[in-house]
């Protein structure tokens, strides 16, 4: 038991290592990048805004910028940058105030189905969606899936139905970010795409017993 | 029945299902309805309207000077259409700086034809009644291109410059969805419902998109252009809109064509 403890302590202590030099290798990326600079603010001259989609979007938040440099490198994040990152996510994360995290799963199903919702040809006034099925199989009916995200069908049945799982899902959807940085999902809450009902609506398409996602 | 006849009518049988819904067996009978279009509209391409339309008006004594296109240099030097497309975006002395087709073409409209720049970029993504230009002479010019390699260059600095920041526009992750080009293209083998993604940071991947575009869409009944399908990407990046022809999207196509060098290109297709 002890060696094990010593052995997890050293690799601890080599990722940690790892993940500072890392760290300085990003600071100097970030000073150094004539390029990136470059097209920011060719971005900033040539885009125009249009309908919603004003230009203050082309402003990087520092999880983004984070996620930038890392996929241009080809590089995973350091360990350490991911966990400050989820963890600064985690506190964007507003669980309901009535504490019940379980909608109508047919609203789900309907918000699953819609990618409509923050382009600059939508209505700003209308709701958006969460288009799930462009990225994961949900549903087992639904043949026309995404594969960028993980299937989620039979979610609650190996996942559990509690109320864990429900909380769970509630935060993922809200920020991914604060689970997995530099997720490819969208901040559907963090980001006011979705609003708290609808993301109850969502959690039922996954957790729900009568949802087809688990039938 | 002619081809337009007959590229109408399947169009419309395409429109009719496609418009059914979007639960599965209809979604999936689409596609086979696309697949057939396809098939048979394979050697009766619909974008060869747009070509002949091109040609006429590449050829055409137009604008304020009443001159034709004829003599412009697109990149092979004046005049000089056959396999130009392939060199496509590269550095001209003459404006002093990397051009893709379409920026190209807004400047010989300007210098040969005295037409201005917002004329020339007037209604440049087709709609119906509203026909585009710029779309039928890219669908010419790229046309004769059909069997050619890629091969754009980066000798010079600046074409070194515009696809570095190509490249950092292809990453760059912002918006209220934070995505980038890279989150729907840059891995093997995803979908985005039933449409295949092309991983543009791949090679044979980058190829087989790049050298299908201009494409004639089924689902819109136009022929798009590499510059529309890319206005369209940032549209569902939820970005600001890029300006028609201008340097950021020169550069990122830079990016994309560089990546696609050695694909043998062969467009306007039919596409979805």
């Amino acid at each position: 038991m002890k060696t094990r403890t010593l052995r997890i302590a050293g690799v601890v202590g080599a990722g940690v290592a790892l993940a500072i030099a890392g760290c300085a290798a990003m600071n100097a990326s970030q000073g150094g990048d004539k390029a990136e600079s470059e097209a920011v603010a060719l971005m900033k001259k040539d885009f125009k805004p249009h309908g919603q989609a004003t230009l203050d979007r082309l402003d990087q938040d520092p999880l983004q910028k984070a996620c930038t440099e890392a996929a241009e490198s080809g590089k995973v994040l350091p360990a350490s940058e991911a966990t400050r990152l989820q963890q600064s996510q985690l506190a964007t994360i507003r669980y309901p105030a009535d504490g019940s995290y379980l909608g109508d799963w047919k609203a789900g199903e309907k918000i699953a189905q819609t990618g409509k919702g923050m382009q600059w040809n939508d209505d700003p006034k209308k709701a958006a969606g969460g288009n799930c099925y462009a990225c994961h199989q949900l549903s087992k009916a639904e043949l026309s899936y995404g594969t960028i995200g993980p299937s989620l069908y039979h979610f609650g049945r190996t996942r559990g139905f509690g109320t864990d799982s429900q909380k769970y899902v509630y935060g993922k959807v809200y920020n991914p970010e604060a689970f997995t940085a530099c997720s490819s999902m969208p901040r559907f809450g963090a980001h006011g795409i979705l609003t708290e009902q609808q993301i109850k609506d969502v959690v039922a398409l996954l957790l729900d017993p009568n949802s087809p996602v688990n039938q | 029945m002619n081809p337009i006849h007959r590229a109408v009518l399947l169009f419309c049988a395409v429109s009719a299902l496609s418009t059914a819904g979007a639960y599965a067996q209809q979604s999936q009978s689409t596609e086979q309805a696309i697949e057939k279009y396809r098939e048979a509209v394979s050697e009766e391409n619909p974008a060869e309207l747009w070509e002949a339309r091109g040609e006429a008006l590449w050829k055409q004594p137009r604008g304020p000077k009443h001159v034709s296109l004829e003599q412009c240099d697109i990149g092979l030097g004046p005049g000089v259409v056959k396999g130009a497309y392939t060199v496509l975006p590269k550095y001209f002395s003459d404006t002093g700086k990397v051009q893709d087709l379409e920026s190209r073409l807004v400047t010989c409209m300007g210098t040969l034809q005295g037409i201005s720049p917002e004329e020339a970029k007037k209604n440049h993504f087709g709609n119906g009644p509203k026909k585009s230009v710029m779309e039928a002479l890219v669908a010419y010019i790229t046309s004769e291109s059909r069997g050619m390699p890629m091969r754009v260059s980066l000798a010079r600095p600046e074409e070194k410059e515009a696809y570095e920041i190509g490249k950092r526009m292809f990453f760059y992750r912002a918006g209220p969805h934070d995505f980038s080009c890279a989150t729907c293209h840059s891995h093997d083998n995803l979908r985005i419902r039933l449409q295949d993604l092309p991983n543009l940071t791949n090679p044979k991947d980058a190829q087989r998109a790049y050298t299908t575009w201009p494409g004639y869409r089924v689902s819109q009944g136009e022929v798009r252009t590499m510059q529309h399908r890319l206005n369209d990407c940032y549209r569902q990046q939820r970005f600001p809109e890029p300006g028609y022809a201008s340097d950021a999207i020169t550069a990122l196509t830079t990016y994309l064509a560089v990546n696609a060098n050695g694909g043998t290109y062969n467009a306007p297709s039919v596409k979805r």
